[in-house]
């Protein structure tokens, strides 16, 4: 029996061991037991460590040595050591000998005695984390009991540092402990300024708060510039937790308004980053000042409570409303920004404070959206047509147009006889794109300034349309050189102004050119024949025919009336032709090709005798094999419809790189792919192509493949590897063979309409319903068809009050978000109609 | 019975010898030489019947006082010959440039003289084929399987000669007098006739019966002379400048309605001339009475037993005895001539004067007839300027295109044009174009898109009231939708009883364009051919049935829609819409950019730049797209002292612009699809 309860008394005690050992075992290592001699020789200077000296039994310090064994793991993370010191029985030494020394802890520093704790102070882990940093912390945290104090310390801050004032109602308490473990963490960066003092709290002003319930405070003196007044505070709203304080400071740390200049969805501050929303403040240049304050009047009724942003409309492209003022950006994931109209800052203040608010103001809004769409909609009323807008913008500058003559109904004709060459440009004082060709055309009749035999003039379809019908003009602009008497070339190339000048200098010499003397033929391969060509680049081709191919010859005169202005063609069919044509390794008819750039002749063999053939044979031959590519001789190369193999360069190809690519050219005809590079310096434009491509601009030179007609995949050759002719097909078979990933892909979408129309079709329905716009109706429901005799089927002058009170709404004034822009769109809406004069 | 005597005879008759041609036109009036003009440009077999020995032998006669209302301003400002056919409300359309009437008077309103020369110079200059002193006096139809229309027209001269045509055109104008049958109407001289030197009617009181111009011009003659004018007439007075429709009473004639309202003795009164009657007393003073008291009168009782309105309402208005009346009441169509087998039926209710016509005007009743010229209005009564020179100059050109194409497969004239020049083509049409204008809401530029809207083909000037009928009577086809380009006025602007002087009538802004009032242009846009069902069943003062979309330019005080945020802007986001393209013009640098990072091209790059045909653009006009925000300039900025002047000045630039534009477009250049 005996035996038996004993049994039992063991299995109870296990149990008691087990369950006390089991919320310990965590800080069973943290919570070291030391001799007396290895503690004081294990302390270091500098490092704080809280002891507790006990004999080996002592049951009354039970629940006391449980709680500073929990707090062990707490103290820790303040670098603050807990020891249970074992004093031998016969220690007698100054900790351990006395028998209330054994009812204490002890703070030290080093081997400094800081302060000693009577057990009762430490009842729980918050008291004796409260206590040890309050006592560790003595300077950063200011104990005050006194306004007087407070006041003093606030005063001695102002203009240098922030102070965090908290109340607590007792020490040692949770939220005591909060205060303290921040000002750990913040001591350095804040003054920390503590009372239990109830009245103090009152005396700040802060009297909604009953006494019971700890405060915080975060006074702004570090701005605070007039010493009478109080730093302005920022009550924490929260429960006092080490959490919501580092939260509340964090928020107090962070720039009362960021400014951004980047898509707010992508935007993301401190606000969100710890669940509190965004409020963007929409400004834009004209209003910067006035919204900025607005911002910052904002941002200090919502600190603690949301972040304020201002964002500049000019720097980033909203796709929303102009009228819109304000964003709501959420911490939630995937909803999206609102952007809302708001007439108030206590809207905004509203908006975050009470949430269900913004769904009703978001209703009302997308209500009123929908009235309003004919007047908003996006932009639409702002011209988004390059070409349009340069022109407009430079319509109030005088074009030097004195150079070029115009010409009218009455004088078209007997101008035209009165020059060899006559160009005409014809266009329509209204039209952009010849507005546009004009002014190319001003810098022509610069180049051509003095030029025998060559009349520039105009004729303005707008003031003559008999004129541009009779010349059969049906596009705008249209240039047309008149020869004397006889034919008219049209021009079809670039509008540009180096483009038309060589045109327009190289239609003046007949083509093809008959050639009288080897040394004519010469000199023209050589570009020095016909003398007033020499200082323009072009092609030169020289026809080579024997007597018996007059029909080759025949088809050759005619490609050069096609071709004429955009190559000079001369033809050589002396007897020494040839002589000609064994110099060069042709046999006749062959064509003989020189480049404006080398000027090394090639021979070309001509086997078909039509004039198209011999047009196409020419625009073919004269391509370069590994051009540069530019702006305006890309449409010569995208004819073919091939992918390109792209070299990028900021300036000039290396001597190699070039070397290898013609080598590959070479090798491979444009029917495979245009081998082409890219000067960026000549054509920045380029960059545009590469930032498209590449996500960061690339380091340069850097080759690339486009497959612009099939599929739109770009790949980008490895920069690690030389570019090589080898290095670069073996790389192309890698393509073909689908083994490289594509860097980036074209968008091959069709190009929409950028902006929606007036749908006025809408609006007649709405404002007029009673209008039978439905092919439905039938023609006898209506009573009245004759307007004059029905006074009362007046319904479009009728609806017209209500249309007009509904403009003044929207732009009705007294409603202050201090001068932001959607206001002043709205204000410029007001004049919807006028009277005529 | 006589009639019917008179035509069986020409039925034996019928074996005699015709003389034949194509196309036989009666009159050579304003529209019959305007017929003949077509006719003749096109190498047609043609003859016009005049049964004066000149053309325009109504012009000789009328109007009376010889001032013609129809304007001829003979300057614009402008040189442009098309858009000075809008004011220009005489001339005839020709090739010829000394056919202009501006070189035939100097007037504002001409005399009708100079238009009676001028019609002989158009017909003489032009060597038009007119066979004078011809008066058709009987039209009648011959079956033929093989005709045109399955029957010739057989016509009749006062001589009995035959003429045998395929196709007969009628441009016989109204030339019959209206007259009114009522007791005492026998008292009653017509305007035909009376006397217009104003000394014959110096110390008399007059009534004029009517109230059109012709009765005010009357008045306006003698107003000066007379004791006073009374003018009665059913309808109250439509005011032109009110209704828009030039047929009604004009400015320039309008004093007697000073007077009346300045309480000068003159007055207009309304009342049913068909109750009215005249009794003449001893001294030959005309008093008015009704129909009512004469027909209960003892038909023995002289004068004095009549009952008179006063007797009985003692301030009856018109209790004060007449010297004269007179009747001015228009004139109406000559039905007579026309067999019975044509059934030319005169129209309904105010439109009886004309005969019934479809809105191609032909005949209602028998194919190959077309009614050309002032005979031709009932299509636009009220409405447009059809019964008036400078309408039915253009009128008479589209039934000359239909016939064309109806005899000749030639089909209605066109020009195609590549999309990009869509919005071009519109803006040159709205801002010239003259029969539009003129013939505003019955004459419609037709835009026919070719697939995939790649390209487009331009009519110019077809009757809209027969576009259900587009591809018979054009030639063309319209499998992938069309626009139809029309000029309107504002729904509820005109009208008799309207204030057109209202504070706010014009509208300003191109996005309520819809509710513009003054004449502007419109655009519809369908996406099939509507039908002939859907034309009839359009809403009542519509041109046109319920379109996909529709488009108006906002009404312009210059009538000039060339502004180009305000006019063409608006026009292209419509077009671009309906279209589902982007219709923006690009420089050659942006068009570079899009080759090497898109797979499509916007239209102005694939039929431009793509074609070596890119506009390159001067730097300066670069720099300011730039600026705009709507060209990206690539290149790099890092040296800051290059262009310091142009930089800032650029900036300055900007800050003046951003009050306009808000936010930067760049976004919508770059990526196309942007929602």
């Amino acid at each position: 029996m005996s035996a038996q309860k004993d049994r039992w008394v063991f299995s109870f005690s296990f149990l008691l061991f087990c369950a006390s050992s089991i919320p310990t075992r965590g800080s069973a290592r943290l919570l070291q037991e030391l001799s007396p001699q290895e503690y004081f020789s294990s302390l270091q200077a500098g490092r704080a460590s809280l002891a507790y000296f006990s004999h080996n039994v002592s049951p009354g310090a039970q629940p006391f040595l449980e709680q500073i064994e929990n707090s062990a793991e707490a103290l820790q993370d303040y670098g603050i050591s807990v020891v249970k010191v074992n004093c031998p029985k016969e220690d007698v030494s100054r900790y351990c000998g006395k028998e209330n020394a054994l009812r204490k802890a002890y703070l030290f520093r080093g081997n400094m005695l800081i302060r000693e704790f009577p057990t009762d102070a430490l009842f729980d882990v918050n008291s004796i984390v409260a206590n040890v940093l309050f006592a560790l912390l003595f300077n950063e945290v200011k104990y005050v009991e006194t306004l007087a104090d407070l006041q003093n310390i606030e005063n001695a801050l102002k203009g240098r540092s922030n102070m965090v004032f908290a109340y607590v109602p007792a020490t040692g308490t949770a939220e005591h402990r909060a205060v303290m473990e921040a000002a750990f963490a913040y001591g350095t960066v804040h003054q920390f300024v503590l009372t239990t003092e109830a009245t103090l709290l009152k005396d700040t002003g802060d009297d909604e708060s009953d006494v019971s319930s700890a405060r915080l405070l975060f006074c702004h003196c570090q701005q605070a510039t007039d010493l009478a007044e109080p730093c302005r505070r920022t009550a924490m709203g929260q429960t006092l937790t080490m959490l919501n304080i580092h939260r509340h400071l964090k928020l107090m740390g962070a720039p009362l308004v960021t400014e951004v200049a980047e898509d707010p969805e992508k935007v993301s501050t401190v606000h969100l980053q710890l669940g509190l929303p965004l409020v963007f403040i929409l400004s834009q240049k004209e209003t910067y000042e006035a919204d900025r304050r607005t911002a910052e009047f904002v941002a200090w009724q919502l600190l603690g409570k949301a972040g304020v942003a201002l964002l500049s409309r000019d720097l980033v492209d909203l796709n929303i409303l102009l009228r819109s003022n304000v964003a709501l950006k959420t911490p939630d994931e995937g909803v999206p920004i609102k952007y809302l109209v708001l007439e108030d800052t206590d809207e905004v203040i509203t908006l975050v404070e009470d949430k269900n608010k913004i769904e009703q103001i978001q209703e009302d809004e997308e209500e009123e959206e929908e009235d309003e769409e004919e007047k908003e909609n996006n932009n639409q009323d702002i011209q988004d047509d390059q070409v349009v807008e340069a022109v407009s913008r430079d319509k109030k500058r005088e074009l030097p147009l004195e150079q070029i003559l115009v010409l009218t109904e009455d004088t078209f004709h007997s101008a035209l006889l009165e020059t060899a060459r006559t160009v005409v440009l014809f266009y329509a004082s209204w039209e952009a794109v010849s507005l546009a060709v004009l002014r190319s055309y001003t810098e022509v009749a610069d180049h051509l300034k003095g030029t025998q035999g060559v009349l520039l003039s105009r004729v303005n379809c707008w003031d003559w349309p008999g004129v541009c019908a009779k010349e059969n003009v049906t596009q705008l602009p249209t240039i047309k050189i008149y020869e004397k008497g006889e034919r008219s070339v049209m021009y079809n190339g670039m509008w540009g102004t180096e483009e038309l000048t060589s045109f327009i200098m190289l239609s003046r010499v007949s083509c093809p050119l008959k050639l009288a003397t080897i040394d004519e033929a010469e000199g023209y391969l050589r570009g020095e024949f016909p003398s007033e060509l020499s200082s323009y680049h072009h092609t030169s081709l020289l026809g080579v025919f024997s007597t018996a191919t007059s029909e080759a010859r025949e088809a050759f005169e005619e490609a050069g009336s096609i071709l004429s202005g955009h190559v000079t063609m001369g033809m050589y069919f002396e007897d020494d032709a040839l002589a000609l044509s064994r110099k060069y390794a042709v046999s006749p008819p062959a064509l003989l090709l020189a480049r404006s750039g080398g000027r090394s002749v090639e021979g070309i063999a001509l086997s078909k005798q039509s004039a198209q053939d011999m047009v196409r044979t020419i625009r073919y031959e004269s391509l370069d094999i590994f051009p540069e590519i530019t702006v305006q001789n890309l449409p010569r190369y995208l004819q073919f419809r091939k992918p390109f193999l792209i070299l990028f360069s900021d300036g000039d190809i290396s001597q190699m790189e070039s070397k290898e690519m013609l080598k590959l050219a070479k090798g491979r005809p444009q029917e495979a792919f245009v081998a082409c590079w890219l000067n960026l310096k000549k054509t920045p434009v380029g960059r545009g192509v590469l930032k498209a491509y590449f996500a960061t601009m690339p380091s340069l030179p850097v080759l690339v493949w486009v497959n612009l007609h099939a599929g739109g995949q770009v790949f980008k050759f490895p920069s690690e590897q030389s570019i090589t002719e080898m290095n670069i097909l073996s790389w192309l078979e890698k393509l073909k063979a689908g083994l490289e990933i594509p860097s980036s892909t074209l968008s091959e979408e069709d190009w929409k309409p950028p902006l929606p129309a007036y749908d006025f079709l809408q609006m007649m329905e709405t404002a007029v319903p009673e209008l039978p716009l439905h092919t439905s109706h039938r023609r006898g429901d209506t009573p009245e068809r004759h307007p004059p005799e029905s006074p009362g089927g007046d319904t479009a002058v009728r609806e017209e009050p209500s249309q007009e009170t509904k403009v003044e709404k929207v732009g009705s004034p007294g409603r202050d978000l201090r001068g932001t822009a959607p206001r002043l769109a709205a204000r410029e809406k007001q004049g919807k109609r006028h009277s005529k004069l | 019975l006589g009639l019917a005597l008179y035509a069986s005879s020409l039925c034996a008759a019928s074996g005699a010898a015709f003389l034949y041609h194509d196309y036989c036109v009666i009159g050579a009036g304003p529209s019959g030489l305007q017929a003949a003009y077509f006719l003749q440009r096109a190498g047609r077999d043609y003859v016009v019947f005049e049964r004066s020995h000149a053309p325009g032998s109504f012009f000789a006669l009328y109007p009376r006082h010889r001032k013609l209302i129809s304007i001829n301003k003979r300057y614009t400002g402008k040189s442009n010959s098309e858009f000075n056919l809008r004011h220009d409300w005489n001339s005839l359309l020709s090739h010829d440039r000394r056919l202009l009437f501006r070189r035939y008077s100097r007037d504002f309103f001409p005399d009708a003289d100079a238009m009676v020369r001028y019609l002989e110079d158009f017909a003489s200059l032009l060597k038009l084929r007119v066979q004078y002193n011809t008066a058709i006096i009987h039209v009648t139809l011959e079956r033929d399987g093989q005709a045109w229309n399955g029957h010739y027209f057989l016509l009749t001269d006062q001589d009995r000669q035959n003429y045998k045509c395929s196709s007969l055109l009628v441009a016989t104008g109204t030339w019959v007098p209206n007259v009114v049958n009522f007791p005492g109407s026998e008292y009653v001289e017509g305007y035909e006739t009376v006397s217009i030197n104003p000394e014959d009617f110096a110390g008399q009181t007059v009534l004029i019966l009517g109230r059109g111009n012709s009765a005010f011009e009357t008045a306006e003659n003698i107003l000066g002379v007379t004791n006073f004018i009374h003018m009665v007439s059913r309808s109250r007075v439509r005011l032109s400048w009110a209704t828009h429709y030039v047929g009604d009473l004009r400015a320039i004639n309008n004093g007697l309605l000073d007077t009346y309202q300045l309480k000068s003795l003159d007055g207009l009164l309304e009342g049913n001339l068909e109750d009215l009657a005249i009794v003449k007393d001893k001294k030959g003073k005309l008093h008015i009475t009704l129909r009512f008291y004469l027909e209960n009168r003892n038909t023995s009782a002289g004068i004095d037993s009549v009952t008179l309105p006063q007797d009985e309402l003692d301030n009856f208005a018109t209790r004060a005895p007449y010297d004269r009346v007179i009747r001015c009441l228009g004139w109406k169509f000559d039905f007579s001539i026309y067999n019975r087998s044509l059934r030319m039926m005169p129209g309904k209710g105010n439109k009886k004067k004309y005969p019934q016509i479809k809105p191609s005007y032909e005949s209602r009743s028998t194919r190959g007839l077309f009614v050309l010229g002032t005979a031709s209005h009932s299509v636009d009564f009220r409405k447009s300027a059809g019964g008036f020179i400078h309408g039915f100059r253009y009128t008479t050109r589209a039934v000359h295109r239909l016939l064309e194409n109806r005899h000749h497969g030639v089909p209605w004239p066109s020009t195609v044009y590549p999309i990009t020049q869509l919005t071009n083509s519109i803006i040159k049409r709205v801002n010239e174009a003259s029969g539009l204008y003129q013939m505003f809401s019955i004459l419609a530029d037709i835009i026919l898109l070719r697939e995939n809207a790649t390209a487009f083909e331009y009519l110019e000037e077809y009757p809209v009231g027969v576009l259900a009928e587009l591809e018979t009577q054009t030639g063309r086809k319209a499998p992938n939708g069309l626009f139809v380009v029309i000029m309107e006025y504002g729904r509820n602007f005109s009208g008799a009883d309207k204030d057109v002087f209202y504070y706010n009538r014009a509208v300003g802004e191109a996005q309520h364009a819809w509710q513009s009032n003054f004449l502007h242009p419109v655009i519809y846009y369908y996406k099939r051919l509507p039908t002939e069902r859907e034309m009839r069943l359009r809403p009542p003062d519509w041109p046109l049935p319920r379109p996909d979309a529709v488009h108006h330019i906002v009404e312009d005080f210059l009538t000039d829609w060339t502004a180009p945020n305000a006019h063409i802007l608006p026009l292209r986001r419509f077009l671009e819409n309906c279209l589902s393209t982007d219709l923006r013009n690009f420089f050659a640098e942006s068009c570079f950019l899009f080759a090497f990072t898109h797979q499509k091209l916007p239209p102005f790059c694939r039929q431009g730049y793509v074609r070596m045909q890119g506009l390159v653009g001067s730097e300066g006009l670069r720099r300011h797209a730039v600026e705009a925000g709507l060209l990206e300039d690539y290149a790099p900025t890092d040296f800051p002292g290059d262009r310091p002047p142009d930089s800032r000045e650029g900036s300055q630039d900007q800050l003046l612009r951003d009050h306009a534009i808000p936010v930067h477009p760049l976004q919508h250049l770059v990526n196309a699809k942007d929602e």
